[in-house]
Order: C-alpha cells, then structure tokens, then sequence
C-alpha cells in the first residue's frame, strides 16, 4: 500500500513525462481497440448482409460468385433459372417464402434488380431488420422503379423523377433503354448494405423493358418495335432466387435437392457460411492491421520503458534515501515495477475509454458511410486480453529499469552524497 | 555518561572486528582490525576524502556486507543476518543522515519525517506523542520548521534541509543516529547551529551518535574522537 502511494507521487511529481508515457501507450491502445472493434463490426455487418436467408439458388456454378452477384451485385451470375423451375421451388412444401431476383440492366454504374413484393417482405438484414421506405412506396406497375438509399442520396434523385436505364451493367452503356423511362416511386431507407447501392422494379418491368428484343438483341434500325401489350408479357427467366424453409431443419435437404435438381443444373448456397468463407479472405487485410497496431503498442511501451530508465539516473541519491529509511531492495524494485504498472493501466483505461467514447461520437458516420454496425460492439474479450496484456507488457518491460535500479543501489550503497 | 535503556554499558553499539572490504578483489579499501564504539556516547570520526568513510558507514548500516571479519550493531553480528533483516534493523533502529539530498522529493517535509515510522511499526511505537503526525509537529517545533511541514521539499533552503534530515533521522528514537559528512554543503555558522540541534536532539532520544566529517575543528561538539585513517590499514598501506 506503502509503495503504491510512494510510486503514485513519484510518478506525479514527474507529472510532464508521466502524462507524455501515459498519452502514448493510451494512443496505441486506442489503436490497438479500435481496430479490433471495427474489424468485429466489419465482420458483424459484413455476415449481417444478409440474415433468415437459408439458401441463395443459381445455375450451377461456383458458390463464391452465386453470392457476390446476388448478394453484393459484383459479377454475373453465369446462366439463367426458368420460371418454371423457380415457380416449382416457391411452392415446394418446406419453402416458406422465395424472392426471385433478375438482373441485367444498370443505372449510371447502380445496378437494377429485378424482383417482387416478397423482397420488401422477406428480404432481412443484420439478424431481424427488414427493409423499409425512407419515401413513397414499392414499385407495383410495369415502370415504376424503387432507389436504393445511397442511390439515391448520390444521384440526388427524388420521387417522380423520371430515368432511363442501360443495358448491361457498365457505367456508359451504349445500349440505353431510352424508349422506355421509369418513375421512381420510392425511396428505401438506408441499411448499410448493398441494397443502398441498386434501383428496384419488377420482373415483369424487366421483361416490358426488353420486350421485342430477339436473343438478347435490341431490334435493328428501322425494324419496328412491336406495341407492348402488357397483357402478353410473361416472365421467362430469373437470374437467381433468395429463399427461407419453413423449418431450417429442412435447409441441408432441400439444398441437396436443389443441387441434384434433374429438370435444370442449379447450385443452392446457405449464405451463411459462404459469408464466413469470404470474410476468411478478407481477414487478411485486418491481420496485417492488427500487426500494425501491435507494433504501435510495442512502441508505446517501450517509451514507458525509456521514460523510467532515464529517470534513474536522477533517481540515484532518492533510492539511497529510501534504503536508508529501510526499503527493502525486493521493495525498490516493486516500486519501479508498481510504477510502470500504474502507467500502464492508466493508459489502458484512457485508451479503451478513447475507443468507446471515439466510437460512440463516430457511430452514425460509421454506420452510413462505411456500413459498419457500431451500435452492436461491446467490451470483447479480447479488448479485456490486449488490457491484460499491456498491463502485463509494462511490468515485463518495468523490470529493466527495476533490475538497473537494483544494481545501482548495489553499487552505491550509501554513497549518495557526492 | 547517560542512561540508556536500550543499551547497557556491556554491549558496545558498534563493534568491529579484523573487518576487511573489497568493491574488486585485490583491491581492498578497508581493512579495520577492532573499532568500538559505546552505547549513548556521541563519537567524532574524522576521516578526510578516500579514507573509506560511506564505505565503513555502509557496513555499519548493514548495505554492504564485509568479505571477512565481524560488524555487530546494536548486538547484533550483521554477517548472520538475512539482506531484508539488515534493512528492517536499518530501518527500525538506525537514522542516518546524508551530506546532502537527504529527503524524498516527491514526498512533503511531513511525510519525509514520517516515513521510517511509517514503514516500520516498532519504530512508530516508539514515539513520545500520541500519534506520528503530532510527534512529527513536536519534532518540527524543536528544529524550527513547524512551519514548512506541509510544503514541498524542493521549497526548503539547504539548511532546512538538512533540518528535516535531522527530524528524519531521530524521530522514533533510534538506538542509533549515524551522519555522513551532513554539514559540508553548509556555511560556517549554520554549521554550528547543526551542530547543537543535532547533539541536542540526539541526547533527548538517547541515541548513540557516529559522526562522521574531514573537518577537525567540529570535533569540539563530540565526546569521543576517532580517526579512520589510522585504524584503516588500507590507507596506512597506501601511504608507506
């Protein structure tokens, strides 16, 4: 008790370098903490993309990019679902609900998705939260089209705005739908997902967008476009389809239905784990990060480590004194060690504390810019593991310029005089 | 000569015998054949610069262990003592002071005097006040610094200093009071006035006094003198 108050004002009286020591290994903490709370965030809103979606169906191909043009519109899904197939697994008996999903076209760089009312019932992210509208409503006829929020806050578009659409999915098309403009009658609320970033119609749109064209091909020039008759338009093909069991137990066999599927070759995903699969590859970047900031704590608590072993110096003729009064030499050390300790946990503390109150502040930037959940990061343990362990990296570093001050007392005995 | 419960006249405070140091072996820096010092009497040793003076005190205060021969203190042969029991007998039973930087400077003038009391119980029983914050006024009242108690060390005047060291060293009535060189960084008559603090408060508490200065005209203050370089064999060695 003695020496945690004898170390306290010792360190207090040195209140400059003290403050300097406890600043810098807070600082690396904070960097340590933060990077491991928005590496958990990243890793919660990544696996959140996308929740109570037990299979994601495709034509057959690989499951990695089946989920990155599904779920985050990147790359293209390599052949077409027929209706008939999808028609047969919306009604297959363990299927709860089905969204289909058609796409092709694209909006200044935004791609368009196809689908239907399902997808603003069933769709879900981040484990319950479902989509809303921020304004208007869905699209319900052939050329009403819904915005994605960031879509939206980026174009600068607002409802009963009209749009033409490109066809094919690069920024400056030279196929543009310029014969049929959509009405935008909605705005979805921002998630934090890829939904942001696409406009939304209804396949029966799609199909009214691309009506008269042969083979994937628009008509020649001066070939007449037929009157469209939406009475004749039918659905022919999806690109893929999102679906929910009505009892998850069920998700393996139908997945191993879907895949032996005769009539068509299809791939079924449980995008939970091709989720998983992805973020395995993503992590690399955050390990090389964690490193870093590794490296940075180790920097910090090296300059405790300089900041006490110059102060011996000076400290010379006081631990003289205190051997006089009959502090023990294994208590001249621990008094060192007690004060590397407390810098050490002040700075932990300031630093975890900077992290919290750095993210609580940041929590809406975070969340709409970057897509980064905030709001879910608690105290993890390993934020409690690198707390433990900074604490425990001063004490092991203390003990340089305890053992110094041991052998200089040594040395001195009580020769502190001149 | 006066009384001392904690001694008798038997029992020597400071006894030594065929002592012989060395920092670096074959490099001997003292070599004392009998050294005794009586219980309650205040002893001048004179010994110039590189007589062995801090080291010989270092011994009698138990930092430093000799390679052969005998150092008793207060009875007790320090060779059979474990290093933490040296530093509680130091501690417990010895005040010392130095020739200058004797206090803690991140610690008040109070909490300097107080701090052998406090990390040692026996000496704290052995207070004459009720409790140690007052023994400290009582003790800062005699040596004229009552007034500087709570301010910080840094804030005194050598002199004060060296005051608050005195304070230090007797508070709890150590059996023994040992001081190194404490007047050299003071002027001629604040040395005096050291002085008669220092022998003053020495005789209330009883305490055997080893005096310990190069300068021979403050051997009028002592009872006993002595000189080092003629019981250290090292320095009559060095010199023939």
């Amino acid at each position: 008790m003695m020496l945690i108050l004898l170390a306290w004002k010792s360190l207090r009286s040195r209140a400059l370098t003290t403050t300097l020591t406890i600043f810098s290994i807070a600082l690396s903490v904070t960097l340590l903490t933060g990077v491991d709370r928005l590496r958990y965030a990243a890793q919660e809103g990544f696996a959140g993309t996308l929740s109570h979606t037990d299979l994601i169906v495709g034509a057959r191909g690989g499951d990695l990019p089946l989920l990155l043009s599904t779920v985050f519109h990147l790359g293209n899904a390599s052949n077409e679902i027929s209706s008939d197939t999808y028609q047969y697994f919306a009604h297959h008996p363990a299927v709860a609900w089905t969204i289909p999903i058609s796409m092709g076209d694209s909006h200044r760089g935004y791609r368009v998705v196809a689908t239907d009312e399902n997808f603003y019932r069933y769709y879900q992210y981040r484990s319950n939260h479902h989509l809303g509208f921020a304004q208007g409503r869905e699209p319900s006829s052939l050329f009403e089209i819904a915005l994605g929020a960031q879509v939206a806050s980026s174009l600068n578009y607002h409802l009963g705005q009209q749009i033409t659409l490109a066809h094919g999915i690069e920024e400056h098309s030279i196929l543009n739908h310029t014969n049929v403009p959509f009405t935008v009658v909605g705005i979805l609320a921002p998630t934090a997902t890829p939904v942001d970033r696409a406009l939304y119609m209804t396949l029966l749109g799609d199909e009214a967008m691309h009506y008269g064209w042969e083979d994937g091909t628009p008509p020649a020039i001066g070939e007449s476009l037929p009157k469209l008759d939406p009475r004749k338009l039918k659905v022919t093909a999806i690109t893929s389809f999102l679906l929910g069991t009505k009892s998850r137990i069920s998700t393996l066999s139908l997945q191993r239905e879907i895949n032996s599927y005769k009539p068509e070759p299809l791939t079924a995903i449980i995008p939970a784990f091709t989720l998983q699969e992805l973020w395995s590859i993503l992590d690399y970047a955050d390990q090389g990060l964690s490193i870093v900031s590794i490296a940075v704590l180790v920097t910090g608590l090296l300059s405790m480590l300089i900041a006490l072993y110059t102060s011996l110096n000076e400290r010379r003729k006081e631990i003289a004194v205190l051997r006089v009064v009959g502090l023990r030499m294994r208590q001249i050390i621990l008094l060192i060690l007690t004060e590397a300790m407390l810098i050490a946990i002040a700075g932990t503390v300031f630093g975890i504390a900077a992290t919290y109150i750095l993210l609580f502040l940041m929590r809406n930037i975070i969340e709409s810019r970057l897509g980064l959940p905030i709001s879910l990061v608690g105290l993890s343990v390993r934020v409690e593991i690198y707390a433990l362990a900074t604490v425990l990296g001063a004490v092991i570093l203390g003990g340089v310029p305890a053992w110094r001050a041991y052998r200089n007392s040594l040395a001195d005995g009580l020769n502190s005089g001149s | 000569m006066s009384y001392s419960p904690m001694s008798n006249n038997v029992m020597p405070a400071i006894l030594l015998k065929d002592v012989s140091f060395y920092y670096r072996q074959g490099e001997p820096v003292l070599k004392i054949d009998s050294l005794e010092i009586s219980s309650g009497r205040s002893v001048f040793l004179h010994g110039p610069s590189g007589s062995g003076k801090t080291t010989l005190l270092s011994l009698i205060s138990g930092v430093l262990v000799p390679q052969g021969g005998e150092v008793r203190v207060l009875g007790q042969d320090l060779r059979k003592l474990s290093a933490s029991a040296r530093d509680t007998m130091r501690g417990r039973d010895i005040g010392y002071i130095f020739q200058s930087f004797n206090l803690i400077p991140y610690l008040s003038v109070g909490e300097n005097i107080m701090l052998s009391c406090m990390l040692h119980e026996e000496r704290g029983r052995r207070i004459r006040a009720a409790t140690l914050s007052e023994e400290a006024h009582r003790i800062a009242d005699r040596l004229g610094i009552r007034s500087k108690l709570n301010t910080s060390v840094r804030q005194l005047s050598m002199g004060q200093q060296q005051r608050v060291a005195i304070a230090r060293a007797i508070i709890g009535s150590p059996p023994l009071v040992i001081a190194d060189e404490p007047t050299s960084s003071l002027d001629h008559e604040r040395r005096d006035d050291f002085l008669s603090l220092l022998t003053e408060m020495v005789a209330e508490t009883q305490s055997t006094l080893l005096f310990v200065s190069h300068d021979l005209t403050l051997v009028r203050h002592f009872q006993e003198s002595l000189s080092l370089p003629s019981i250290n064999r090292c320095v009559q060695e060095e010199k023939a």
